[in-house]
């Protein structure tokens, strides 16, 4: 991983003026301060008409009459059509994966033929010359449904009695994975004690700010498609797009400017997306749709909603011998395409009790089909569970046998020394942290201070609880997590770098801005492999016709893939240059380098030539340079991690927290995290993605749930009712870090995007248990831990 | 659905339109008049994401209808960016990176600017409780109250 430009024990880092580390201001953001974004729900094009949805009221039924009459009949109305009508320009899809071995699905239509299986499943589409037409309209399509029984209920969904959603498939199983590793029972039977439970995670969702979004422009006469899409993965969603619709890739171009928060929501294909594409080709103009908030509760993909029976052994001494899951899922009537809804539920399986050397787990989990919305991959997919789980075992265990929390950890972590290794799931690590971590932690927190002033405090009759949860984060994923299984997604990401006429430089790259940061960490890492300031450098992203073939954002690869890529072109680049500044200066390239836009001695620093002025001679003034030679002012580099397939990264959260036990009401009072992702190349960006993150789980740990009736109808579907973290109850929160880099890539940088969502929910649970455990309340091991929830442990309620 | 003529002062400049009765100041801003920095995140007043100044109070432009504004004067994140009057504040959400996707930004802006408006430094808390009716998915909102309160200190400072 050595700079061959650097001199011996430097690494690619050390580059003068490095911007690696260094906390500066996104590009974007004074534009976005301004309101001078252009997310697509801002997209407004020559003839743009609007779609709106009739949805299905019903969970679960047959279609058996459309009667469009009346809605064609209003002014400015374009078009009523059905999913059949639609089928005709969009084939149907089906979300599996070969890797994911027996999981099946069924053909998902963009709008329903025949059949509903949510409610709020498209049923016809309207396109109308403005929203509120379309939306008028919509109120007169007459739907005669019939009603078919309702699977609500993944604990039954298996049952002979219950009937099969999808005849075709047999049964209502959309996948199981068994795990076995060392010998559990003996280790359970030798254990001094075993903890049983059983944990159940509510089912919630993203609630982006800026809802879904699409605007699709197909040109009759060009015979290419637009898309402005709200997406976090622009060439997967070309690829889609264009085979469904029957198109070549390069007749696609998908387009993404702002996007107004994603979180793996916006990495999904959605059905009423893809109609709204085939609308503008069925109709030859732009067709927008921008989800309103209730359809994003009923469409939008839901996440977690799994029940796990779980048990740990421990010996008395504090060393664990075992774990044990059965986790069981229901993902609504679709496994989503084209990533599935398998993979929750197998990351579940892959991550309990990864942070500890225990030898000896089983794992079971069964994912079901039923009558609700879809779930799929949301932020952290899986790791929340997995670690809220795992955590909640571990201080269960704790507890029962009177050790202190910090003391189980520091007993059962994995050493920092022990690496490489791998874990009882079969995860390999390349090198984690664990205790530096954890001892950080406690140093942050001053642990001990905080267990006095909660002992002082309960004397008080006021219940504070600490809580912990450490995790380990799939990060900078190779093609084992899709492209092994069939899907045309990119583990790969490429980074074009050049030089414009003035010397500055332009980066093209295929990763995608959701408001993380990408375009600053790129731009950092190119100022400084390329060596010029940052000002000089821009950043071109999300856009299938001007960035090189990428994944996109998802599973915290941005920083780690994107931008090794990016250092890599920069530095592709700067040796292209110099060997125009070596012909033009006639020295040697190995003598120079490019520091500050400037080309310099790179023994001195003395400059020789600028930037500007050698791009004036490249492009304007070749004829001066030495016959027979070409300047090359452009550089394209591509990377994908092969020697891990996945960057391992690691930490652990504490929260601290006030419980009123008269009326069940948590108070957060502080939050800490420290993590690891190998090198940091903005602290401020990955600061602001662990605080982020811990919030998004902190609702799912005390407030957001999808609420649904047993006929499969969803409650609260409106931001009155579902709940989410809003300023006054949140806690400051404080980061710090252990650095491990990656020795996969120069930058080695992993992934910090989801590892705030992975602990919280876990470390407040920990955290409200440890304030009631002393007034002999039930274990909670339910989220959203609601002021029912604590009352009910505390025997206050039923 | 009979359309109603409506005279109105936005961001300074005089506008004269007909719209329907039942369109909302929010869509009326973004969709006639082209001021896109106003969000729409809920459409039933709870998100924040459509916040305006109307009359320089800080209303929801979800909640309030574009009839209801004839004769008003109403300020969006247009007007109050082109005025220099809150930028500080935005430098401020800038350099500490109280921004994500930017989606709640301008709303958040503006809620922020009116507790500012009242001067002094308020607390942690008092921040967190007035800008609890805006909705940041993104920030976790330990950054805004962080930019909010640096600039309430710089003001205190430079008036004092
Ligand atoms: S859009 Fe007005 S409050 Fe949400
Ligand atoms: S920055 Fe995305 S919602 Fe606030």
């Amino acid at each position: 991983m050595n700079d061959r430009d650097l001199p011996a024990g430097l690494t690619a880092l050390d580059r003068p003026n490095s911007y690696i580390g260094r906390s500066v201001a996104r590009p974007n953001l004074a534009r976005l301060t301004q309101g001078r974004g252009q997310y697509v729900s801002d997209v407004v094009l020559p003839r743009m008409a609007h779609a709106a949805f009739v949805r299905s009221p019903h969970a679960h039924a047959r279609i058996k009459q459309i009667n469009t009459d009346a809605a064609k009949r209003v002014p400015g109305v374009i078009a009523v059509v059905t999913g059949a009508e639609l089928a005709t320009v969009c084939t149907p899809w089906v979300g599996v994966l070969t890797h994911l071995k027996g999981l099946k699905s069924a053909p998902q239509h963009a709008v329903a033929v025949e059949r509903a299986c949510w409610q709020g499943e498209a049923v016809v589409a309207v396109v109308a010359r403005t929203r509120a037409l379309a939306e008028d309209a919509a109120e007169l399509v007459e739907v005669e449904y019939e009603e078919l029984p309702a699977v609500t209920d993944a604990e039954t969904a298996l049952d002979k009695a219950t009937p099969v959603i999808h005849p075709d498939l047999g049964d209502n199983l959309t996948f199981e994975r068994t795990l076995d590793a060392g010998q559990v029972d003996k280790a359970l039977n030798e254990s001094d004690a075993v903890v049983e439970t059983t944990f159940l995670f509510g089912r919630h969702t993203g609630v982006t700010n800026e809802p879904r979004a699409a605007v699709a422009d197909w040109n009759e006469g060009a015979q290419r498609l637009t898309v402005h899409h709200g997406t976090q993965a622009p060439h997967m969603m070309q690829n889609i797009f264009a085979k469904h619709l029957g198109l070549a890739e390069h007749q696609v171009r998908v387009v993404t400017n702002d996007v107004g928060g994603s979180f793996g929501i916006k990495v999904h294909v959605y059905a009423d997306e893809m109609a709204t594409v085939a609308l503008s080709k069925l109709l030859k103009r732009p067709v927008k749709y921008v989800a309103d908030r209730i359809e994003s509760f009923v469409t939008d993909i839901h996440a977690r909603d799994h029940r796990v029976k779980a048990r740990i052994g421990v010996t008395k001494d504090g060393r664990i011998t075992a774990f044990e899951i059965d986790d069981l899922t229901g993902i609504g009537p679709y496994s989503v395409y084209p990533r599935t809804s398998g993979i929750e539920a197998n990351q579940i399986v892959n991550l309990v009790g990864g942070p500890y050397a225990c030898p000896n787990y089983r794992a079971r989990a069964r994912v079901v089909f039923q009558n609700k919305n879809v779930m799929c991959q949301y932020r952290a997919v899986g790791h929340p569970i997995a670690t809220a789980v795992t955590e909640g075992l571990v201080e269960l265990a704790a507890a029962k046998i009177g050790i202190d929390p910090v003391e189980v950890r520091r007993k059962n972590l994995i050493a920092d020394e022990a690496y490489p290794c791998g874990s009882a799931a079969g995860l390999k690590f390349e090198k984690l942290s664990h205790h530096a971590s954890l001892d950080k932690l406690i140093a942050m927190m001053d642990y001990d201070r905080l267990r006095r002033d909660q002992a002082a405090a309960r004397a008080r009759g006021i219940h504070r609880g600490i809580g912990f949860a450490a995790f380990i984060e799939v990060t900078n994923p190779s093609a084992a997590f899709y492209g092994v299984g069939g899907a045309r997604i990119s583990s790969q990401d490429g980074a074009t770098v050049r030089l414009d006429a003035q010397g500055a430089v332009i980066c093209h790259t295929g990763v995608t801005e959701q408001g993380q940061g990408s375009e600053a960490v790129i731009a950092q890492v190119v100022a400084t492999s390329f060596g010029v300031p940052l000002d000089r450098v821009r950043v071109i992203t999300g856009d299938t016709d001007n960035t090189p073939y990428g994944g996109g954002t998802w599973a915290s690869r941005a920083a780690g893939i994107g931008g090794e890529a990016a250092w890599q072109a920069g530095k592709a680049l700067r040796a292209n240059v110099l060997a125009v500044a070596a012909s033009i200066l006639q020295a040697e390239p190995k003598a120079l380098d490019i520091r500050a836009a400037a080309v310099v001695d790179a023994d001195t620093g003395r400059e020789r030539i600028g930037l500007d002025e050698v791009a004036r001679i490249a492009y304007f003034r070749p004829d001066t340079l030495p016959p027979g030679f070409q300047a090359e002012l452009m550089a394209t580099r591509h990377y994908v991690p092969r020697a891990w397939p996945f960057a391992f990264t690691n930490g652990i959260q504490a929260s601290h927290l006030e419980v009123d036990t008269d009326t069940g009401f948590v108070t957060l009072l502080d939050h800490w995290v420290v993590e690891d992702c190998g090198t940091v190349i903005n602290p401020q960006l990955v600061d602001e993605q662990i605080r982020g993150g811990v919030v998004q789980g902190i609702g799912a740990a005390l407030f957001e749930h999808c609420l649904y009736d047993a006929q499969g109808q969803l409650l609260n579907g409106n931001m009155a009712d579902y709940l989410v973290p809003m300023a006054a109850e949140m806690p400051d929160i404080q980061v710090g870090h252990v650095v491990t880099p990656t020795g996969d890539s120069e930058i080695g940088a992993k992934g910090a995007g989801e590892a705030g969502t992975a602990g919280a929910p876990g470390a407040v649970m920990n955290a409200v248990n440890d304030a009631l455990r002393p007034l002999g309340a039930r274990s909670i091991t339910v989220m959203p831990i609601t002021p029912g929830v604590v009352l009910q442990a505390l025997g206050k309620s039923e | 659905m009979t359309a109603h003529e409506i005279t109105l002062t936005v961001n300074g400049e005089e506008v004269r339109e007909a719209v329907e009765p039942r369109t909302t100041l929010v869509d009326f801003l973004r969709d006639t008049l082209g001021l896109t920095g106003s969000h729409v995140g809920c459409e039933h007043g709870v998100c924040g994401a459509c916040s305006v100044r109307l009359d320089g109070a800080v209303v929801r432009g979800c909640l309030t209808l574009a009839v209801q504004c004839d004769g008003h004067k109403v300020e969006t994140i247009e007007g109050a960016s082109d005025s220099g009057a809150i930028a500080d504040l935005q430098e401020a959400f800038r350099t500490r990176n109280a921004l994500q996707c930017g989606y709640c930004t301008p709303a958040m802006l503006l809620t922020a600017a009116e507790l500012l408006a009242g001067g002094g430094v308020p607390s942690r808390a008092a921040i967190r409780e007035h800008l609890s009716g805006n909705y940041c998915r993104c920030t976790g909102y330990h950054a805004i109250i962080d930019a909010v309160e640096a600039v309430a200190r710089v003001r205190a400072g430079a008036t004092s």
